[in-house]
């Protein structure tokens, strides 16, 4: 890890944590997906197993959303971002930092997301639940990745808070499945995740190289 | 108008404009602009609102790319190439407003590698800031602010320092200790090219006073401190 992206890295969880808005955010609103679908299809036994994955991604994916679309508030609000493009540190540190931080953001809110939703599903894990811990990162990793390049790619548009989820649901939808379909094969027992796994290790793999390649471009971009 | 101050081709170019021109769709906020640049020299942009002062500064710092013909700094056709010894302060104070003045400073220091910087007390004392200060940046007053983004300007030491109104939100003691920091600086053979609507102020430094209107250059003039 190199200075620059330590720095970046320490800066954005330095602000977080004075502010906790990101975390605070998405945490109220994970938790009232999953509780209104608690409510909506009351789920017990096999039938919370068959949706638990899907209803815990969706709940991630929107609740990131709200915080990815303020991921370069600051950064905007009094031309810090100029200051940063005028540094000579590479710019893709710092996509790597501020993705890293809303990693660790979201993963937090799953953490605590995760008790309230084995009581509201009356969750019991049929497969290897150790493998959620492999999946849920990786999915997370997928989706910040990626939310963090293209909310930076709208911060210029009057419109990023629409642009955002138009431009990253689309291309989200494969790793988003293999999310909800390696997730429901843990929680049923019944097939086998690992090929879900691997593509998301690929997908992982593919936008953050090419996220990374890409990000000076973006933020130089008039 | 090709405004060449006589000076310049015996001096070593700091920057150079050479026809430039930007527009924002149909509006042009600069029009065939050539200025040079001399190291050293104190520039101070004039005109009313919206004649390109602030757009030629971005263009200078690579912040802004030309629409039309060539801007080079340091001999660099791209300013970004060179951007480790620019320093640019816009109207807004480019700091976050969640940290201290300090971590503000430790923060874009760190952003410099291999370049040898102010230590943030020193950058913070040049402008007349307490180092010690606690406050976060976002309970300081506008004038505050306005010297600690000079101080961020001045962390890595620039050989060409871009200022966009930097005495604005000042009270007339503050913008004099200012303007008494920035004669320093241009002593020590550094490059300042600065915009204001308080001609007088920046009068004393002045080498040249570069007037612009709609755009153009309407005027090239020596300035007080003309050497």
């Amino acid at each position: 890890m190199t200075r620059a992206l330590w720095t970046h890295l320490a800066n954005n969880l330095r602000i977080e944590w004075r502010s906790r808005e990101a975390v605070n955010s998405m945490l109220f609103f994970a938790l009232l997906v999953v509780v209104l679908f608690s409510l909506a299809f009351d789920p017990e036994g096999a039938f919370a197993r068959q949706i638990a994955g899907g209803v815990l991604c969706v709940a991630t994916l929107f609740a990131s959303v709200s915080a990815l679309n303020q991921a370069w508030a600051r950064e905007i609000r009094h031309q810090v971002l100029d200051a940063q493009r005028m540094a000579p540190a590479p710019a893709a540190e710092m996509f790597l930092a501020k993705a890293l931080a809303n990693f660790l953001f979201v993963s937090i809110v799953q953490l605590l997301l995760a008790p309230v939703f084995l009581v509201f599903y009356n969750l019991r894990v049929e497969g290897d639940g150790w493998l959620l811990l492999l999946v849920l990162p990786l999915g997370t990793w997928a989706l910040v990745a990626n939310g963090t390049f293209f909310a930076a790619l709208s911060i210029r548009s009057r419109n990023r808070e629409l642009l955002l989820p138009l431009i990253l649901f689309p291309i989200f939808i494969p790793a988003l499945l293999a999310m909800v379909l390696a997730a429901t094969s843990i929680l049923t027992g019944e097939s086998d995740p690992a090929l879900w796994i691997k593509l998301l290790v690929g997908y992982d793999i593919i936008f953050t190289t090419l996220s990374l390649v890409l990000f000076d471009v973006v933020l130089n971009a008039e | 108008m090709n405004a060449q101050p006589p000076e310049a081709a015996d001096r070593t170019l700091c920057a150079r404009l050479d026809r430039v021109s930007r527009l924002f769709g149909a509006f042009a906020a600069l029009r065939q602009v050539s200025v040079d640049f001399a190291r050293g020299r104190c520039y101070v942009l004039v005109g009313e609102n919206g004649a390109g002062k602030s757009t030629l500064l971005r263009i200078l710092a690579g912040l802004l790319r030309p629409s039309a013909g060539a801007a080079r700094v340091f001999g660099a056709l791209d300013p970004q190439a060179e951007r480790a010894r620019i320093g640019y302060m816009s109207h807004a104070p480019m700091l976050y407003d969640e940290l201290t003045a300090e971590e503000n400073l430790l923060y874009f220091a760190s952003l410099y590698p291999g370049r040898a910087c102010l230590t943030p007390s020193e950058a913070l004392r040049q402008v007349g800031l307490d180092p010690d200060l606690k406050r976060i940046l976002g309970q300081y007053s506008q004038g505050m602010r306005q010297r600690a983004s000079l101080a961020r300007v001045l962390l890595p030491v620039p050989e060409l320092l871009l200022l966009d109104e930097p005495f604005s939100n000042m009270d007339q003691e503050s913008a004099r200790q200012m303007v008494a920091m920035l004669a320093n600086f241009r002593h020590s053979d550094r490059t300042i090219v600065l915009t204001t609507h308080q001609r007088e102020l920046a009068a004393p430094i002045a080498d040249w006073v570069l007037t612009l209107h709609a755009g153009r250059v309407a005027s090239f003039e020596p300035g007080k401190a003309a050497r």
